[in-house]
């Protein structure tokens, strides 16, 4: 188990620093001149030779990967263009909001996910069952905008119950709450699809396993049987899910918050691309890939931790 | 191991049950969902093929006079700001999508099929070697990706399939190393490397035709996904431009204008969720007349696949 904790975590960071120099190679691997690429329809002689004294362009490009890479390990994402601020405080500034959305819309995936997939699963085939399995393919399929439009349209414009536009005041909960809502509920629906037919699967399969007829068989009542034996392991996927929900979702705020006009990273990538200021977007994908990297890296484990089964095995594959 | 032993059940039913060709449509148009992802995704091909002919009005001809409308017998769905015709765009945007999502499918499979078939099949330095490189691309959410390298692109139809396709790739370069790692321990491909063949023949006689089937069933499970980014990627503003008469266009116009008039935002919002739904339906049927243990288990990918994306 430690060789393979050791194993995963070095993988891991091998993977950041690749990303990094893969980052700070991004601008060379277009064809043509980078300061004229980064800033294309803004490129004034002025610019040009502005962007190329800050990112130092001038320099060998394995310099420029070296600069950027201890840079960044250091927390030095370089400077914005325009506001001659550095990227990582402008990024320490976005992050909460994004966090606290996709925080939220994880929590409430699982909170409604979970117990429906349950009941779904004590009643396989019944109504509701087929139901799910329907209405979960539009769910599974539709992109994250599709609902944040929807809910917008619903219950912001069409009957005002919820604002539709802002992050509301940090400094009264209430209404940063209520401008919570409709994004973090947006964000939830797909995994509303996704999370009921995991549960379900992997309940049916516990359910259909030897050990579960032993306990049938030895006279166990059949509600033990359900929420205690089983339920508990088919909470191991779902809590392997957790870590990959969140790039998946951190991902996702990227609509919703361009959509509900929310303040955070995907607001602040935007921008930045808006005014072709390539240091800031190169900071925010850096921070985007190192929460997808982690959350994968906890997915793994966590896996590995909750799945004795799966510590067995050995030479063991990563699953994805 | 997981994913192996999964894939290579996978392709094992998925021969002995496709092997019978007509039977597949037959169990396909058989099962409720089935029918209906094939037949709204078999609409969906002619609409954009046929656009042209069915289109009531020229999708960017404007007109002043007839701004805003709501639903009408001379304009469907409305008209938008431009006064053009929503219904006419809609039906050029099935034609756009599929235009780019398709063919950003098709490059991700045969790019990803190359990659991960060397790796496999190599093993040694170089599969470790193409092996991080693979998980460096995946450590992106593609939507991110897609972003920054549209960023430095610019935005057009073709860099936007180009971009998709590159994001896609590394799933199907994982899958199709997985499944170059079990077809190679069968004793058939050993006995036949010990008879002396050459490595073109092991993977054009053995590998490929052993790998494609499953990966192909991915395939038509992703073009959602790919749809959805490209509609997505065109609403953030990076992806095709206006005014073509692309979903993701439509949806940011009508956007901007929501205050004034809903339908222009809402006819290719629901183009949208109608056509990625259907092709997951059909994706999510082919794989369960394939194999129907795998239930969950590849739309697990493919799902989590396709979210990454945004």
């Amino acid at each position: 188990m430690t060789v393979y904790l050791i194993k995963r975590i070095a993988m891991a960071v091998l993977v950041i620093v690749l990303v990094m120099v893969l980052l700070a190679l991004l601008v060379h691997l277009v064809p043509g001149d980078p300061a004229k690429i980064i800033l294309r329809q803004r490129a004034t002689p002025q610019l040009i030779a502005q962007v190329r004294a800050e990112m130092g362009l001038n320099k060998s490009i394995l310099a420029q990967v070296w600069d950027f890479v201890i840079g960044a390990l250091q927390g030095n994402l370089g400077t914005d263009f325009v506001s001659q601020a550095p990227v990582s405080s402008l990024i320490a500034q976005a992050l909460p909001d994004t966090f606290i959305l996709a925080f939220t819309s994880m929590i409430l995936s699982v909170l409604v996910g979970v117990p429906l997939g349950v009941f779904v699963a004590s009643r396989p085939n019944g109504l509701l069952d087929r139901t799910i399995g329907a209405i979960s393919m539009v769910l599974i399929s539709a992109l994250p905008y599709v609902f944040s439009l929807g809910l917008l349209l619903i219950f912001a414009v069409h009957w005002h119950l919820l604002p539709a536009l802002g992050t509301g005041s940090p400094s009264s909960p209430g209404d940063y709450l209520r401008h919570l809502i409709l994004p973090a509920i947006a964000l939830a629906i797909p995994w509303w699809g996704y999370i009921p037919r995991l549960v379900r699967a992997s309940m049916l399969e516990v359910l259909g396993s030897n050990y579960i007829r032993t306990a049938r068989s030895l006279g166990f009542r059949e509600r033990t049987i359900f929420y205690k034996y089983a339920f508990k392991n088919a909470l191991v996927p779902v809590a392997a899910l957790f870590g990959l929900m969140l790039g998946y979702s951190l991902a996702g705020t990227i609509y919703a918050e361009t959509i509900f006009g929310r303040s955070g990273l995907g607001s602040l990538a935007l921008g930045a691309i808006a005014d072709r200021n390539w240091p800031v977007i190169r900071g925010t994908v850096l921070i985007y890939a190192l929460f997808y990297i982690f959350g994968n890296l906890v997915s793994d484990l966590s896996y590995r931790f909750l799945d004795p089964r799966i510590r067995v095995e050995k030479g063991v594959e990563v699953p994805v | 191991m997981a994913i192996t032993v999964e894939a290579e059940s996978a392709r094992r039913a998925f021969l002995d049950r496709f092997s019978r060709r007509s039977s597949v449509l037959r169990e396909l148009v058989r099962r409720p969902t089935g029918l209906a992802g094939l037949s709204i995704v078999v609409l969906a091909l002619l609409v954009a093929l046929l656009a042209p002919v069915i289109a009531p009005h020229d999708p960017n001809a404007i007109n002043l006079t007839q701004r805003f409308q709501g639903p009408s017998l001379r304009h469907l769905l409305g008209t938008d700001e431009l006064g053009r015709d929503v219904f006419s765009r809609v039906l050029f945007g099935t034609r756009i999508a599929i235009e780019i999502a398709v063919p950003a499918v098709v490059m991700a499979f045969v790019v990803g099929i190359f990659v991960g078939m060397t790796a496999g099949y190599a093993s040694g330095w170089l599969d470790k070697l193409l092996v991080v490189v693979l998980d460096t691309l995946l450590s992106f959410p593609a939507l991110i990706l897609a972003l920054a390298l549209l960023t430095l692109l610019g935005a057009s139809l073709l860099n936007t399939t180009i971009v998709i396709a590159l994001a896609f790739a590394p799933y199907y370069g994982r899958l199709a190393r997985a499944q170059a790692l079990a077809v190679k321990q069968n004793t058939y491909v050993k006995a036949e490397r010990a008879l002396g063949a050459g490595r073109l023949r092991i993977i054009s006689v053995h590998l490929l035709p052993n790998i494609i089937p499953p990966l192909v069933i991915l395939m038509s499970m992703d073009v959602p996904g790919a749809i959805g980014t490209e509609a997505g990627l065109a609403f953030l503003g990076l992806g095709v431009q206006p005014p073509t008469p692309d979903w993701g266009v439509m949806m940011s116009d009508g956007f901007i204008n929501l205050g004034v008039s809903p339908w222009a935002l809402l006819a290719p919002l629901m183009a949208i969720v109608v056509v990625t739904a259907s092709f997951t339906m059909l994706g999510e049927t082919l794989r369960d007349i394939a194999d129907p243990r795998l239930k969950g288990a590849l739309v697990r990918r493919g799902r989590l696949r396709s979210w990454r994306l945004r």
